[in-house]
């Protein structure tokens, strides 16, 4: 089943309290940044400050997501760091072709080989932020057998594309759906960008309803005050649910009797169907709605 | 060394002029009620006296009375520096002062204590340097810590007792009626002064808007005063009451306060006519904002708001979702606005609002109250007066008696603050015991007091973490270690008195 990923919280690197209080605030991902978030010369200070905290502070309840820097500006440490601190998911900021993932995968399988991790534990993602990553997406994302996701960084995609962000995003309707596309042929997440007004919720809950309704699994954050306005759109009607309820029910069933074939209501479910109904009941769960 | 309920080890001089806590409500006795002098005033009589010195001198002020302040006007208070200045100008030694609370703006008592000025103080708190002098050892007498209604209890009963007291007065006409409504440094209610004025010998009302004759609204009638002083300037009218408290953005507190509010509208006492209690930091004001989103959705308004109170408890009034605002304190310039300006929002002295030894207080009428805390330990202990380096820097305030009279008594901190974590193993001052507090809310989650089963029954349900509050101090230590214990020296430089009376700490120097 999809893990959820409706909320990626951005953390900055070099900030012990926001590290330490990240995973109380709902995000179902922690995305620490050691990339634009974090000055130049705190690069070593942030890459140290969060191994210690994924060494220290209980995560277990967020998947956890790194932004390491390019490859030739540090990134090979971050990387070494992240996994040995027990990263979920590496980050790969400004993804533009099929072979930036691959050189990230093989620092990540030379640390994995290096300190004796099973190959393949860290997973990773990608963030897309110019013309030449939107069209390259496809093959970004099925570059490397570690993607769970892509995710749309929309401030610099808009400046190459000589424009700016507007209230209804017409201007990144493109890479939204081409992204989506992308993601969902590959089989992995699709993460919609930033929404940088942390004041505006009414915007931010206009932009939330238009993406989930495009299908992505969620949206980027950069104040934990958004997580609880993007969690209420991405909870699921209470029709969805108890439809769900009945093909999980059918799918039990199911497996008591040993069939091959899910059925409700005498009719058959096909297996995405099922597995969206799984989705759709944890989704409930993380909105805390009553399910069982 | 005598050891109290909470096994505090409390000096036997102390403990035997005190005694010892012994039970939230151990001490509460019949007494006698304390008795002050007259001196009556004839018609052809002024009490319009030309200076703070003329006054002095009129009060026959003299080596070892004890005297006192109110902190209405907290930062921006001229009032107890002046009086204080012209007393050490005057040659007069070894005074107790007894103000409700000492704020920063106080630091020239450090002066008076070390030219023999100020021998005793007994006050709420003490912050900053005045705090820092104390707890190193510059008084002989250690002060003494009372809450809110502890000192209306202390003013009451005798324990303490007032010769002069030197009043501010937002307003006053020239016979003596007071009110903190009117005038340049409004500061709204004066209910911690109203209890100085109803029990001193002699009263001095100190006031920059001298209005005629009959200053209504009347919190501090003309007969409880024996002289009226106009001076230049009372008090900075921005340090005494800050514009609307802002509603806070921090993340961390927005947290908390969801927790908290959850807490309070999944317990049984949220219903229509409940009443409760916040203090002024970010988190309880936030708590006030989502409880009015509750109250909005399910129809529900409470009877009373009691406090303490700020711009956000006047919104609740003005929208109906309150009917009715108890003032003891306002800590902003819309609520001192409001209690003028609003019947419904009434004015009390500090006996009504918290003691333990009046006819019933407000606080006992109380649902829920939301408390602050610097530490509170396993046992559910709350420090709210000494810092993690043993140093006297907060305020007893209303915390032990809102906590031990209301029916739910919630404290709501930060796991930890920076590096020190505030749920500890042992607090290093106890100023509320734990057999008060009944559910510890921080960001992480919550934990429900054991000696309160019908509260883990009623939050069984709780969509919030619930934890032990053991593993809430594990979770804090994890993060911060476990700190090293503070190196006190053998001078006990405050007493910190339960509000009955008894002692439930001391403290010791650094």
């Amino acid at each position: 089943m999809d893990k959820l990923r409706r909320t990626m919280m951005f953390v900055p690197g070099a900030n012990p309290g926001m590290l330490r209080d990240a995973p109380i605030y709902g995000a179902d991902a922690i995305m620490f940044d050691l990339e634009d978030a974090v000055s130049l010369k705190e690069k070593d200070t942030a890459r140290m400050l969060v191994y210690s905290a994924l060494k220290t502070f209980d995560y277990s309840s967020v998947e956890t997501v790194v932004r390491v820097n390019a490859l030739d500006a540090g990134g090979d440490q971050d990387i070494e760091a992240m996994v040995l601190g027990g990263i979920n998911v590496i980050r790969l900021p400004k993804t533009e072709t099929a072979q930036d993932i691959r050189d990230v995968d093989a620092v990540i399988t030379a640390v994995e080989e290096k300190y004796g991790i099973q190959v393949g534990t860290t997973r990773m993602m990608a963030a897309i932020e110019s013309a030449e990553g939107v069209l390259n997406a496809r093959e970004i994302a099925q570059a490397s057998s570690r993607m769970i996701g892509i995710a749309l960084g929309a401030e610099d995609y808009l400046t190459s594309q000589h424009t700016h962000r507007s209230a209804d995003g017409a201007e990144l309707s493109f890479a939204r759906n081409y992204i989506l596309h992308a993601a969902r042929e590959a089989g992995i997440a699709a993460i919609d960008t930033v929404y940088t007004q942390v004041d505006n919720e009414e915007g931010l809950r206009h932009e939330t309803e238009l993406i989930k309704q495009l299908g992505f699994d969620g949206k980027s954050v950069i104040n934990p005050r958004q997580i609880p306005v993007i969690n209420s759109v991405f909870a699921p009607a209470l029709a969805e649910v108890q439809k769900a309820r009945e093909i999980v029910a059918g799918l039990k069933e199911a497996e008591a009797k040993g069939a091959g074939v899910v059925s409700v209501n005498g009719q058959m479910v096909d297996k995405p169907v099922v597995e969206r109904a799984q989705y759709t009941i944890a989704l409930a769960k993380a909105s805390g709605m009553e399910v069982d | 060394m005598v050891k109290n309920k909470l096994n505090r080890e409390i000096p036997t001089p102390y403990a035997d002029q005190y005694g010892v806590y012994g039970g939230e409500f151990a001490n509460i006795r019949l007494y006698n009620e304390h008795a002050r002098h007259i001196k009556p005033v004839k018609p052809d009589h002024s009490k319009l006296v030309a200076s703070i010195h003329d006054a002095i001198v009129a009060t026959g002020l003299k080596d070892g009375m004890t005297i006192s302040f109110h902190h209405h006007f907290r930062e921006g208070d001229y009032v107890m520096n002046m009086v204080m200045a012209e007393i050490a100008k005057m040659g007069i030694k070894n005074l107790s002062i007894a103000p409700s609370s000492i704020a920063n703006v106080h630091e020239p008592l450090i002066e008076h204590i070390k030219n023999g000025v100020v021998t005793n103080i007994t006050s709420s708190g003490l912050r900053d340097k005045v705090g820092a002098a104390i707890s190193n050892g510059i008084m002989e007498n250690p002060v003494v810590i009372r809450s809110h209604g502890g000192r209306a209890r202390a003013i009451a009963r005798g324990d303490i007792h007032i010769d002069v007291a030197f009043l501010g007065a937002p307003s006053s006409d020239e016979y003596g009626n007071v009110n903190g409504t009117k005038g340049k440094a409004t500061c709204g209610s004066l209910g911690y002064a109203m209890i100085d004025a109803k029990y001193a010998d002699q009263v001095v009302a100190i006031t920059d808007s001298l209005v005629p004759y009959p200053n209504t609204p009347i919190s501090i009638p003309q007969t409880d005063v024996d002289y009226v002083v106009q001076v230049d300037a009372i008090g900075d009218p921005t340090g005494i009451a800050k514009g609307a408290t802002r509603f806070t953005k921090n993340p961390k507190e927005l947290k908390i306060a969801e927790y908290a509010a959850e807490v309070i509208t999944k317990s049984a006492y949220f219903k229509n006519g409940f009443s409760f209690q916040t203090g002024t930091g970010g988190s309880s004001l936030a708590v006030a904002r989502f409880l009015r989103e509750a109250m909005l959705k399910q129809d529900i308004k409470a009877s009373f708001a009691l406090g303490g109170i700020t711009n956000s408890m006047v919104e609740l009034l003005k929208e109906g979702l309150v009917e009715k605002v108890i003032d003891v304190q306002d800590f902003d310039h819309p609520s001192a606005v409001s209690l003028g300006e609003n019947a419904d929002h009434y004015e009390i002295d500090a006996n009504m609002y918290a003691s333990p030894l009046s006819k019933g207080a407000v606080i006992n009428q109380l649902d829920i109250a939301i408390l602050s805390a610097l530490e509170i330990d396993t046992d559910f202990n709350v420090n709210v007066i000494t810092g993690s380096d043993g140093i006297i820097r907060g305020a007893s305030g209303g915390h032990s008696d809102t906590s031990a009279a209301c029916k739910m008594s919630m404290v709501i901190a930060p796991l930890v603050r920076g590096r020190i974590p505030t749920i500890v193993e042992n607090v290093n001052t106890v100023v509320t015991p734990g057999a008060s507090v009944d559910v510890v809310v921080t960001e992480v989650g919550v934990a429900i007091n054991p000696a309160r089963p019908d509260l883990i029954e009623m939050f069984k349900h709780l969509k919030v973490p619930q934890f032990s509050i053991e593993t809430l101090k594990e979770m804090a230590y994890t993060i911060t270690g476990t700190p090293e214990p503070i190196q006190y020296g053998d001078k006990v430089v405050a007493l910190i008195e339960y509000r009955d009376g008894t002692l439930i700490d001391v403290v010791h120097n650094v």
